[in-house]
């Protein structure tokens, strides 16, 4: 009991690291949100007519909507009006070479530790950097073009495969899903696109950083992967965003597509700023990710790693339309000082013999609430369908919360179903076990708490699973005495 | 290297320990009996350095220094190792991993460059030889699962790793058939030398059989009762601890 309040007290928080911004000239839309500020954006992109339609046909669709209040977050009212939807850096003409990448943007991926150069060098990872609104630069590009393969910028694929964007955007999240998505459809800046034509396998990781700079800004985001019969995909999405006393919003789409026999792996590490032990200022992260089997036999993997935002809201989803196929989702959320988040996974089951696997660790620590929300729907025609469900909550300290909302609908008696969930406090007696063995505290909750996220953090490729225990552990750091 | 004056701790306001005194010096190897509820693990645990107990009392000087006002993290790497009576199960942590974690926690402590991997296996190897364990319960996760004689195996395998100067054996022997027992103590006599003290505390004289003490001290009621060599133990076989509770029990009546 005494150690408990203990804990509680020593919540000093261990300040955000990736707190600093660099100041950039950058090249702003107005502030607020109305028709002539997504003409405006549509304008600055020179994006074609038929998207501009697309845009304010989903504002139309938005206007009509009201803000969610299902999840179990509380945060004040955002006011739309007062943000600035587009902003991208001055400097941040398009580039091929990465010599010509202004000096100070290379100077801020150095900082977050993922400086291009040494990107470049490591072996397999091609990055496409959004900074603000605009991607600046995309490695490897000549390497996977040689396979047919697509990773640019969002805005990059809208002038040069029209046809493929078309095609496919808003199909696995439909402009009308719901409030966020909406609003990103019409006003969503830039992203990455990735394309795996038919029977290719991607060589190496492909990877986005996302970073919000700029003050007031929204991001709105929007990744679509497009992975054709036969091919196989890993896909890493990092964030992270300067520390700020205003809230900032975040609001992306991803959307995937999987054909026959395809293979997704789609990762993230979710660092963005939480707010400061007051629980002032911090992102609000309010995503729509959905992938579609759509062929059998294939499958689509989401891992995610929460870290940070002041509030998350987001549910990666898997449609289980094609025979055979699998969807996965594993995720590790912890949540700090007084952080709140509302995740979870929803898995449909619509072919014959389709199989989901939900592993769901959460950690609470300080005032924080973390919930878990997910959904299996085995519909009418789904013969055979499997589902596991595991839902372990990790406590730390007395005043925080851990909450489970499982929705089981099932619609075909030759469903199984399995659900587990366990809740559980870091002990005190584990703590001062490693103590004995001569482990600091600190080192001792990571090493716990590493040890709790295994499952997950296994999932992960090899360069960000050394991160996400990083993260882990400096999130927690200061949060037991 | 250990004198313990005057010792008295309690727990939630209730008095364990009512004046502990007792001398180790290096190369020795002190026994600890006593009957249930004597003070016996709690003495282990106050001396590992354990929240829960207040110490009320006394004091305790390990290699000349305070070793109250220490952490417990900085006791064991002054050098203190508990060997637990009831080892913590960590899910997820291989006892690899943390063993690694602890020996070169320990070793930046006192200056040591960090060991790398391949010294750090070497090392390993050598070890797990003086007590029999198996590669395979290593790369599992810490305790999980394991049986009784591969926790308390563990426990001493840690000691191995750690080299400790002062070795706090609490209970190791219970739960352990005589195979186990006879793997635990050869260990725990192997990794004996002129600069280490070992700290027994155990129920039994069995225990003793394979790791002979130079002295033996009986606890009851939290204090020291009677001292003496391994005859004292044998005699406490054949006895049982009755004849000093009267003892005791009608001293503190008269």
């Amino acid at each position: 009991m005494s150690k408990d309040n203990q804990i509680l007290e020593d919540l000093t928080s261990k300040e955000y690291e990736h707190g600093w911004s660099v100041k950039m000239e950058a090249d702003e839309a107005p502030i607020g949100l109305n028709e002539s500020i997504i003409r405006w954006i549509s304008t600055k992109k020179e994006e074609p007519q038929w998207l501009l339609d697309w845009r304010l046909k989903a504002y139309k669709t938005w206007e009509n909507m009201t803000e969610p209040t299902w999840a179990n977050v509380h945060y004040p009212k955002i006011d739309l009006q007062s943000l600035v939807f587009y902003s991208a850096p001055k400097q941040a003409k398009k580039t091929k070479n990465l010599d010509e990448v202004d000096p100070q943007l290379l100077e801020i991926y150095k900082r977050l530790g993922i400086s291009l150069n040494e990107q470049k060098r490591l072996e397999g990872v091609a990055v496409d950097v959004v900074l603000d609104s605009v991607s600046v630069a995309t490695t490897f590009k000549d390497t996977l073009g040689k396979l047919g393969i697509i990773f640019c910028s969002f805005s990059e694929a809208v002038k040069e495969h029209p046809e493929l964007i078309k095609k496919y955007l808003g199909s696995v999240v439909p402009m009308t899903d719901n409030y966020y998505a909406a609003l990103n459809s019409a006003v969503f800046s830039d992203g990455s696109f990735c394309y795996i034509p038919k029977g290719v396998r991607c060589p190496m990781e492909l990877s986005t950083y996302f970073r919000i700079n700029a003050a007031n800004t929204g991001q709105f985001e929007r990744t679509l992967i497009v992975a054709e019969d036969e091919s196989y995909v890993s896909y890493l999405e990092g964030c992270t965003a300067p520390q700020r006393d205003e809230n900032q919003l975040h609001a992306a789409v991803v959307e995937i597509y999987a054909g026959a026999h395809a293979e997704v792996k789609y990762s993230t590490v979710q660092n963005w700023f939480p707010g400061d032990k007051n629980g002032k200022g911090g992102i609000f992260n309010f995503v729509t990710k959905r992938g579609i089997c759509a062929g059998d036999h294939s499958k689509i993997s989401w891992t995610q790693v929460e870290t940070g935002s002041a509030v998350t809201w987001k549910y990666p989803s898997c449609i289980l339309k094609g025979d055979y196929s699998i969807g996965e989702f594993y995720s590790v959320a912890v949540t700090n000082n007084y952080q709140q988040a509302d995740t979870g996974t929803k898995m449909i089951h619509i072919g014959k013999n389709t199989k989901s696997r939900i592993v769901s660790k959460g950690i609470s620590a300080g005032k924080s609430q973390n919930s878990y929300r997910g959904q299996v729907q085995v519909m009418k025609r789904a013969t055979n369908a499997r589902n596991f469900s595991q839902c372990d909550s990790l406590l730390m300290g007395d005043r925080c919360g851990a909450h489970t909302f499982p929705y089981i609908d099932i619609n075909n008696p030759t469903a199984k179903v399995e659900h587990e969930a366990t809740t559980s406090k870091i002990g005190e007696d584990q703590i001062f076990y490693c103590n004995q063995r001569g482990i600091s505290t600190e080192d001792a909750v990571a090493l716990i708490v590493n040890g709790y996220a295994k499952e997950v953090l296994n999932q992960l490729p090899m360069e960000f699973a050394v991160e996400a225990q990083k993260l882990l552990a400096l999130t927690l750091e200061g949060s037991v005495g | 290297m250990l004198s313990i004056k005057n010792l008295h701790a309690s727990i939630e306001g209730t008095p364990i320990l009512r004046g502990i005194n007792l001398e180790v010096k290096a190369g020795e190897v002190h026994a600890i009996m006593g009957p249930n509820g004597s003070g016996k693990s709690t003495l282990a645990s106050v001396l590992a350095g354990r929240e829960e107990y207040e110490v009320t009392e006394g004091e305790v000087i390990f290699k000349g220094k305070n070793l109250l006002d220490l952490a417990p993290e900085d006791r064991a790497r002054e050098g203190v190792f508990l060997a637990f009576q009831y080892p913590v199960e960590i899910p997820g942590v291989s006892s690899t991993n943390f063993l690694r974690t602890a020996v070169n926690q320990v070793r930046e402590y006192r200056g040591q460059e960090p060991l790398d991997a391949v010294k750090f296996l070497t090392m390993m190897k050598e070890k797990m030889k003086l007590v029999e364990i198996d590669q395979k319960l290593l790369s599992r996760s810490l305790n999980e699962g394991f049986s009784g004689g591969e926790k308390k195996r563990n426990e001493i395998f840690q000691m191995a790793m750690l080299e400790p100067t002062l070795s706090i054996l609490d209970e190791t022997d219970s739960g352990l058939d005589i195979d186990a027992l006879r793997i635990v103590s050869n260990g725990v006599n192997q990794l004996k030398s002129d600069k280490t003290a070992t700290i027994v505390v155990t129920h039994y004289q069995r225990l003793l059989d394979y790791i002979v003490p130079d002295f033996v001290h009986v606890l009851y009621k939290g204090r020291i009762v009677k001292s003496g060599t391994k005859e004292l133990a044998m005699e406490l076989e054949e006895k049982g601890y009755d004849w000093i509770k009267e003892a005791v029990d009608s001293e503190a009546t008269v």
